[in-house]
């Protein structure tokens, strides 16, 4: 069977969606965004996580869960040697095991993509490069436009910015608009991630208004963080995308992706997020071109539940590569 | 759904989505049935001396359970005369103090015992595993809880009105909610110093009977707490023996107005908990998906049998199409099955009875011109089912938008001004319950005041709480339950406030 | 000539929606004080003029129910103002009806009507409040009117046992059907004449003048009141009338006791009883 594997070209940006909406209707958008409840989206995320899945789909879903991984490292210290064994792990998460598939790509800084690129030449897996300012996203526009282009240039085919938060929270959404829009045409054909930085946002209202912004505004994909600061991805935040997202595919017939990225270390969370994904999204969305999950650790956890649900043991850690 | 079925060994070939919850079903070995039951009176479980017994079923299997005792008027008798005993002889002497160290040790019992009562309750009354667990149990030891607290403290909630207790409590309760609504009976009444005589209801017997063992192993002092199995000659029995002071009663309308008519100048104490035809009002600018939560909450929480259920969802004309388009969506969501299944939204319909009223009133509905959706799904076989159904096209004058019909139906109709909206939630003779969703905070304190409910929910549904009163205006009933407001209805209060 | 002057009589009529209407029915009975003497004709209210005066009852209710408590509890204390002012008139009514000291039951009646009228804007307070919940959730309960009060007067006691169940009836924001003692309905009707002239509005309190046993049960079983206070009801008919109240769940409420100058006659309780208790439930979350 065919791997259905992300690339830039089966992102539907040709049709109705991205013509739709022009800067001056951002303030209209953010106003008329629907309103979120609070303690009910807690609720309701929280009962979406009792749920419990057959063995059978567990695997499925280990194994989506991994395929839906962006394997990331984003830390200062990141070196050549770092970013290779990191691509070894992503192309064969678990060398022993030929079935367990390779991850959707891997996430890293701009410096780092042709090290990525020579590493997985041939392979499956994407290099997705953040750029723009990352973390902040607050230095000079054109700079950040032009490190989208660069990182393009180099050969990245997906690209992880930053939401300007420092625009949003102040009311400024036509700007803000325009300089998704200015990004999305840099990053051309590449994949567009938007972070949304939800831990900064201050409340599910806002996190429901930028999601709408980043959507209309021609992202593929709103993600929930850097991974930067305290408060990363939840089941509630992910929850309040997810329904965004929903809703815009009803109203503009574009589907656009969840990524959900910090504090996702064990195989229970990214199950629990799948589960969000079935029953908000349904199973158009569980696919590697509309679902990721970015995550270091994770990986391993992953595989040792595979492990445990084929040979019926729990697994050690002494077994999975450290990479 | 769209779910596809495949086998194990495809799992990793990366295809179409294979996604299903599992069969998750809670264990059964937990609960340890009796063949046979007998009645718990004086502290111990007795035979009838009606020489009368009663199969119960469980609803999700149509499989009986057990066998258990008819009280007949000579049972019942036995019941209030060791209640009698008890009140007058140890349970009004005893310090509020001492009484309430055995309300809090059932509460602890109840939370050492919780799975146990969550599968029989499942069990008998084929409400979901999930609500039975996380709902009824944690509240139903919640509210001993709470009041085995208020015990010693009747003083601070009546001040200079020395409350004493009225005596022997009657006390008949509905197959909804079987342990939750013998918890919030018994719990006040005991911590106020009255005894009590239960009747639990016909098709829901054995969670009451599993508390009575409790009770018993808590060594509550004989006869405090009675519990007389039975149908409704055993409930008229127990409402219209002489030496009852109290009737406290929760159920339908029409039984509550025969158990009025039955006391009539009997001088006995009477509350009601009855019936509703609560509306569920959504505003175009409420939180909509937590209001589809809300609205789904509202209507199929324990498959619509609720007396509070919101059954009537008035929404906003201008946001009718959306709200309707999520709720349908939703409903596809929405798992039906054994209720003992962790993952179960919607379990079995409680008794062959309800589920033919429940077809009777959908029917009327058909056939009154409101149109029908149901998603789709496969009822199993055996037992009780019925799908999770809305109606569009309703108006008021249709009896599916009048009669409660205690399942999981919900009637559509529309609004256009928050005036409209209050005239119609209000056209009704019930009023239990109301939801309003709306962002607008002066919206939502505008409507809550018109409202003529017990309850009002803004922005959530179907929340309880021992410390929050619940009961209703009009025909819905008169009394509250839970909270400060739940101890009056037990107490004989004294004293002035001097001229 | 002469200089004794012809006193000029009173009719006494009933009192609805505001209007001192004739009973519809034309009849009328006569009202003897203790020791015979004939008092007055009083009108004999029909089944008709009750359903009117339901009707007048209810269209005056949420006007009233919705006035602030602040408004309402000076409206009422103005009513005991004007009693003051009729002072004597009461005392020579109680007085023909055979009472012992005359002047101390318009002072209990006065008394305890200012004592009620402070209550409007304190019950909420002291009998309702916010309950802890255990979840994110804001909690309160509050008292409210249940809407519409049958009140049957208690026969004796014809102007403090009125004033005892009226006064707390109407502070919350309820309107009543009063039907006045049958034997000594005089007070009664002069009450309703000081309610006319002060600021409370037409229908919130209507009384009814006739017969107990002929009105008790088309006022029992009325399907748009709310709620009976039934301290006047006679014993014999207590029974008939809690099953007539059943058909819509009505509220029934008897005083304490039956003296109304008892301790236990003044207490808020005698408010909430013919109260709802309301509880609002509203998430907390950002």
């Amino acid at each position: 069977m065919a791997l259905r594997m992300s690339h830039a070209a089966e992102i539907d940006r040709s049709g109705t969606g991205l013509a739709l909406y022009a800067p001056s209707d951002a303030p209209r958008l953010v106003a008329r965004a629907t309103a979120v409840d609070a303690v009910g989206l807690e609720e309701r995320a929280a009962s979406l996580s009792k749920r419990s899945i057959k063995r059978e789909s567990k695997l499925w879903a280990l194994d989506l869960s991994i395929r839906c991984m962006d394997l990331t490292t984003l830390e200062g210290a990141d070196s050549v040697g770092k970013v290779v064994t990191m691509c070894a792990k992503a192309v064969r998460p678990n060398p022993l095991d030929p079935s367990i598939p390779p991850v959707a790509a891997v996430c890293l800084y701009p410096q780092l993509i042709p090290v990525a690129l020579g590493q997985l030449r041939g392979t499956s897996v994407k290099v997705a490069s953040v750029a723009g300012a990352f973390p902040a996203g607050l230095g000079p526009l054109e700079a950040r436009l032009a490190e989208i282009r660069q990182v393009v240039g180099m050969g990245a085919h997906e690209v992880d910015m930053v939401l300007n938060r420092s625009m949003f929270l102040g009311g400024r959404y036509a700007e803000c608009f325009e300089e998704l829009a200015a990004a999305r045409e840099a990053a051309g054909g590449a994949h567009l991630k938007v972070i949304l930085e939800v831990g900064e946002l201050g409340s599910y209202d806002r996190i429901r208004q930028a999601s709408v912004l980043a959507m209309a505004a021609g992202a593929d994909f709103i993600k929930t963080s850097t991974g930067k600061i305290g408060v990363s991805a939840t089941l509630p935040n992910a929850l309040c995308m997810m329904e965004a997202a929903r809703d815009f595919e009803r109203e503009t017939g574009r589907r656009v992706g969840i990524k959900v990225a910090g504090g996702i270390r064990q195989s229970k969370q990214a199950i629990q997020y799948l589960v969000l994904v079935y029953e908000t999204l349904g199973p158009e969305w569980m696919t590697p071109d509309r679902f990721r999950i970015g995550a270091s650790t994770l990986l391993n956890d992953v595989l040792m539940q595979i492990d445990k649900e084929r040979t019926g043991r729990y697994a050690g850690p002494d077994y999975f590569t450290v990479d | 759904m769209a779910k596809i079925e495949r086998s194990a060994s495809s799992a990793l070939e990366h295809g179409e989505p294979l996604w299903e919850y599992a069969d998750a079903p809670e264990s059964t070995e937990i609960v340890r049935l009796e063949d046979r039951y007998g009645l718990f009176i004086g502290g111990e479980f007795v035979e009838p001396k009606s020489g009368r017994w009663f199969e119960t079923i469980d609803p999700a299997s149509e499989e009986s359970l057990a066998e258990v005792a008819e009280a007949g008027a000579e049972d019942v008798d036995l019941a209030v005369v060791a209640a009698r005993r008890a009140h007058d002889d140890v349970w009004r002497e005893l310090p509020g103090s001492e009484r309430a160290k055995y309300l809090f040790r059932i509460a602890r019992h109840l939370q050492e015992r919780a799975r146990e009562f969550a599968v029989l309750e499942t069990m008998n009354g084929g409400k979901p595993i999930k609500e039975s667990r996380d709902v009824d149990l944690p509240l139903a030891a919640a509210h001993f809880f709470y009041y085995a607290g208020w015990a010693d403290k009747l003083e601070y909630a009546f001040p200079n009105r020395s409350p004493r207790p009225l005596g022997v409590a009657g006390q008949v309760i509905p197959w909804n909610f079987p342990l939750l609504m013998a918890a919030w009976k018994l719990a006040p009444a005991l911590a106020t110093g009255n005894t009590a005589v239960l009747k639990p209801a016909e098709t829901t017997p054995l969670t009451a009977l599993l508390l009575a063992e409790v009770i018993r192993d808590a060594e509550l002092p004989p006869g405090v707490v009675n519990v007389v199995t039975g149908a409704g000659e055993t409930g008229a029995a127990v409402v219209t023996h002489p030496d009852v002071n109290k009737v406290a009663f929760t159920g339908s309308t029409d039984v509550g107005k025969i158990i009025r008519r039955a006391t009539a100048g009997s001088g006995k104490r009477l509350t009601l908990e009855l019936g509703g035809k609560a509306a569920n009002i959504v505003f175009e600018d409420a939180p909509l998906d937590q209001a589809v939560e809300g609205v789904v909450n509202g209507i199929f929480f324990n498959q619509g049998h609720v007396c509070c259920a919101g059954s009537r969802l008035l929404v906003q004309e201008s946001v009718f199409e959306p709200l309707l388009d999520k709720l349908k969506d939703r409903l596809q969501t929405l798992r039906v099955g054994n209720p003992l299944d962790k993952n179960t939204d919607v379990g079995a319909i409680n008794s062959r009875q309800q589920l033919e009223k429940i077809e009777e009133l959908v029917a009327s509905g058909v056939g009154e011109g409101a149109e029908m959706y149901q998603p789709e799904c496969v009822l199993p076989e055996r037992g009780f089912w019925f799908r999770p159904t809305l109606f569009t096209n309703v108006s008021q004058s249709h009896r599916i938008a009048r009669e409660e019909i205690f399942g999981p139906v919900l009637s559509i109709l529309t609004f256009r001004t928050p005036a409209e909206a209050v005239e119609k939630a209000n056209n009704t003779p019930y009023g239990l319950s109301a939801g309003i969703w709306t962002e607008k905070g002066s919206r939502i304190l505008w409507m809550a005041e018109r409202m003529r409910a017990g309850v009002v929910w803004a922005n959530t549904f179907n929340r309880f709480d021992p410390s929050s009163p619940f009961g209703g205006y009009k025909e819905s009933g008169f009394g509250r339950e839970g909270g400060l407001h739940g101890l009056e209805p037990y107490l004989e209060l004294d004293g002035g406030d001097g001229r | 000539m002469s200089d004794t002057r012809v006193p000029v009589r009173r009719t006494a009529k009933l009192y609805v929606g505001g209007e001192f209407p004739r009973s519809e029915s034309g009849r009328s009975y006569e009202v003897f004080s203790h020791d015979g003497r004939l008092l007055a004709w009083a009108a004999r209210a029909s089944r008709k003029d009750l359903r009117d005066a339901v009707r007048a009852a209810r269209a005056a209710q949420p006007g009233w129910g919705g006035r602030t408590a602040y408004n309402r509890g000076q409206i009422l204390y103005r009513v005991a103002e004007l009693m003051e002012g009729r002072r004597s008139q009461f005392e020579a009514e109680l007085a023909d009806a055979g009472a012992a000291d005359p002047n101390a039951g318009v002072s209990a009646s006065i008394d305890r009507w200012v004592w009620y009228a402070g209550w409007a804007d304190k019950i909420g307070q002291v009998l309702g409040g916010t309950n802890p919940v255990a979840g994110p959730y804001f909690n309160f309960t509050i008292p409210e009117p249940t809407g519409v009060v049958g009140i049957v007067a208690p026969a004796e006691q014809s102007l403090l046992g009125l004033v005892s169940r009226l006064a707390p009836a109407v502070v919350s924001g309820n309107t009543a059907v009063v039907l006045a003692s049958e034997r000594s309905p005089l007070p009664a009707v002069t009450i309703s004449e000081v309610l006319a002239t002060s600021d409370v509005p037409g229908g919130v309190v209507n009384v009814l003048t006739g017969f107990t046993k002929e009105l008790v049960p088309w006022l029992a079983g009325h399907m748009d009141v709310n709620a009976l206070d039934a301290t006047g009801v006679p014993v014999e008919l207590a029974a008939h009338v809690e099953e007539l109240a059943a058909e819509n769940v009505k509220r029934l409420h008897r005083a304490p006791d039956a003296d109304p100058f008892s301790p236990q006659a003044q207490s808020p309780y005698e408010i909430t009883a013919l109260m709802e208790f309301k509880t609002v439930w509203h998430p907390m979350g950002a």
